[in-house]
């Protein structure tokens, strides 16, 4: 008879692999919890965070300050920049919070994300829903962080020439929705996915065929084919804001005055961090 | 006629020859705060339901109007539960037209005629999620406010909206009559034989290539007890039914034991007509969009009006699975070729005596 691997000493092989068959296991029984958004906790943590690790560690270098500003419970809406042509800036923002922190970041989608099929299940399956008012304020209304860029295609399809320029925050439906329910609203300056992806060009033409917002041109694509999807290897810095109270001012959430003005002033602390990372950070490569 | 309480109700089911209306009025048979229960139909029930229906005064009729208000004049009906809404197309029975037919025409002659009867207190329907349509603009989460974004492309959706319609109109002409309407999420159960269950028993179970809709269920005894309270209580308004949570499509392929086979979204609709003439499968388009984007609705108002909760989706997915024969990738297989794998890692490593690490 064989040796069975004896409990002497803890044999951390045994383990792992005994854990990571369970896990396969338990995919392919279908044995695991997805909530009514379609968030797969369990895919989340042992696929999709491990395969993003080292693009977050060891080729962006991320430094994140300012995480003590999230709350550690209760519904938030986490309010951050957009940028990098393609929004790997909203997946590397996912990553942070679940690094330093306890909690996972919800974030809320284009409706090209849902409409594409592979990315709307990737998408649902990593904890992002859909950017419509009830959604935003189900989540926080049970307690989750959520994730929104207001500047949306405006903000990632806008030309390198252009970058940490923040761009137009539409009609505030985010301040809305945090006042309707009154969450603080936290906001986040993301510097570094402006140079991962510049785009230097556009050919509208190829997006309307494609039925895209732009068809990009950057340095590496689509010259490069594929390996042009790599992004290059800049700095980046997260800075999570002072978060700014909403329960007071609760009751107003259809007042356009009230709205603007708190977008506003999100959307200067946003840009006014953006210049201070960027002072910290001369070189985008360093 | 046999012995019942002084006040006890009398109540008509309309589509008593299907199995749930058939269940519905067994219930009602055994119920001592109902004294008559009155089942029509136009077909004459099966050897499957007709068991359930001892009790039950058959009438085989169409919902047509004369026969109708003779019916309403001979009895004095207190509470309709209109059950018959059928959710697929029949070819043995007409088809598509047929079904239009009897779920809108049908709808519209049965509450003309209960306009009429001014003893009637009770109005239950049947309706269904579908009356919010799947599309990828959507909520995650429908609540019973929510108005669907897209005209729903399937019959059965459309049907189900022209029903509600009716129903508000006869509420606005009739505000003495109370109406209950209960949108249900798709039957799951034991015995239940549907589509669905025959969907889910199929060796290779097709689905759409990079889309894992969420899907809920309700559990048939639930639905039920649900439309049970809602013809003997008072619960007016409309009301989600269905099972707390959710599992994705492919989440129940495997928890069926079965092997997804991923189709290309573009070519779906060829498919789906392939597999309909083939008499392989026959989903309508709404389906197919439920396939595509999944459905969710919220059931608080259900849980808080009537202090009951039906099983969650995967309680409910789990008992039909279990009612079944397992399919080839059981969970019993998949766990003893785990133990199987771990064991033989193990023997390999301890042959190699490598354990230092």
């Amino acid at each position: 008879m064989t040796e069975v691997p004896e409990p002497r000493k803890p044999d951390v092989w045994d383990e792992r692999v005994a854990g990571f068959l369970s896990a396969v296991r338990q995919r392919l029984t279908g044995d695991y919890e997805v909530d009514e958004f379609g968030f797969d906790k369990h895919l989340t943590d042992n696929v999709f965070l491990p395969a993003l690790k080292p693009l977050y560690k060891t080729w962006f270098r991320t430094e994140v300050t300012g995480v003590e500003n999230l709350p550690t419970e209760g519904g938030a809406l986490v309010v951050a920049n957009h940028s990098g042509t393609v929004a790997i800036d909203a997946v590397m923002l996912a990553v942070a919070v679940r690094e330093e922190t306890e909690r996972y970041l919800r974030l809320l989608g284009a409706d090209l994300v849902f409409r594409m099929p592979g990315l709307s299940e990737l998408a649902r399956k990593s904890g992002a829903t859909l950017a419509c008012a009830p959604d935003a304020e189900r989540l926080m209304r049970t307690g989750h962080l959520i994730g929104v860029f207001p500047e949306g295609f405006k903000g990632v399809g806008k030309p390198f020439s252009e970058r940490y320029r923040l761009q137009r925050f539409g009609r505030g439906g985010f301040v809305s929705a945090a006042l309707r329910t009154g969450v603080p609203i936290i906001p986040v300056s993301i510097v570094g996915a402006e140079e991962a992806y510049p785009m230097i060009g556009n050919v509208p033409s190829l997006a309307r065929l494609l039925g895209l917002p732009y068809f990009p041109i950057t340095p590496t694509f689509p010259w490069l084919g594929p390996l042009g999807l790599v992004p290059l290897p800049s700095k980046w810095l997260i800075e999570f804001g002072k978060p700014i109270e909403t329960a007071s001012i609760e009751g107003d959430a259809d007042d356009p005055m009230v709205i603007f003005n708190l977008a506003d002033q999100v959307r200067e602390t946003i840009q006014q961090t953006l210049y201070e990372l960027l002072e910290r950070r001369p070189d985008p490569f360093s | 006629m046999s012995e019942s309480t002084p006040d006890g109700i009398t109540v008509l089911v309309t589509g008593v020859s299907r199995y749930l209306a058939a269940r519905l009025a067994a219930r009602l048979v055994a119920d001592p705060a109902v004294e008559r229960v009155i089942g029509l139909d136009p077909a004459a029930p099966s050897a499957e339901v007709e068991p359930y229906l001892t009790g039950v005064e058959l009438y085989e009729s169409e919902l047509r109007t004369a026969d109708l208000i003779r019916l309403f004049a001979r009895n004095e009906v207190d509470v309709v539960a209109h059950l018959a809404i059928s959710t697929a197309p029949d070819p043995n029975r007409g088809g598509r037209a047929a079904m239009k037919e009897a779920n809108v025409i049908g709808t519209m002659r049965l509450l003309a005629a209960c306009q009429q009867v001014p003893r009637l207190r009770k109005l239950v329907v049947r309706s269904s999620t579908a009356a919010y349509g799947a599309s990828f603009r959507d909520p995650a989460v429908f609540t019973e406010g929510t108005e669907p974004r897209d005209l729903p492309r399937g019959g059965f959706a459309r049907d189900v909206l022209d029903v509600e319609d009716y129903v508000r109109g006869f509420g606005r002409r009739r505000k003495d009559v109370r109406a209950t309407v209960l949108r249900f999420a798709p039957f799951i159960g034991q015995q239940t034989d549907t589509r669905l269950s025959r969907y889910f028993t199929m060796p290779l179970v097709p689905t759409v290539l990079g889309r894992d809709p969420r899907l809920q269920f309700v559990h048939a005894d639930d639905a039920l007890e649900v439309l049970h309270r809602s013809v003997v209580e008072d619960h007016p308004g409309t009301y989600n039914v269905a099972g707390r949570g959710v599992l994705t499509l492919n989440q129940a392929i495997r928890r069926a034991g079965r092997l997804a086979v991923p189709v290309l979204e573009p070519g779906l609709s060829g498919v789906a007509a392939v597999a309909k003439q083939w008499r392989v499968l026959d989903f309508s388009l709404d389906q197919l969009d439920l396939f595509v984007h999944g459905r969710v609705v919220d059931t608080e108002a259900l849980v808080k009006e009537f202090g009951f909760e039906p099983r969650s989706t995967a309680e409910a997915f789990d008992e039909f699975v279990r009612a079944h024969d397992a399919g080839p990738m059981s969970g019993s297989r998949l766990r003893f070729a785990e133990k199987l794998i771990l064991e033989r890692i193990r023997q390999a490593r301890a042959s190699l005596g490598g354990d230092d690490d």
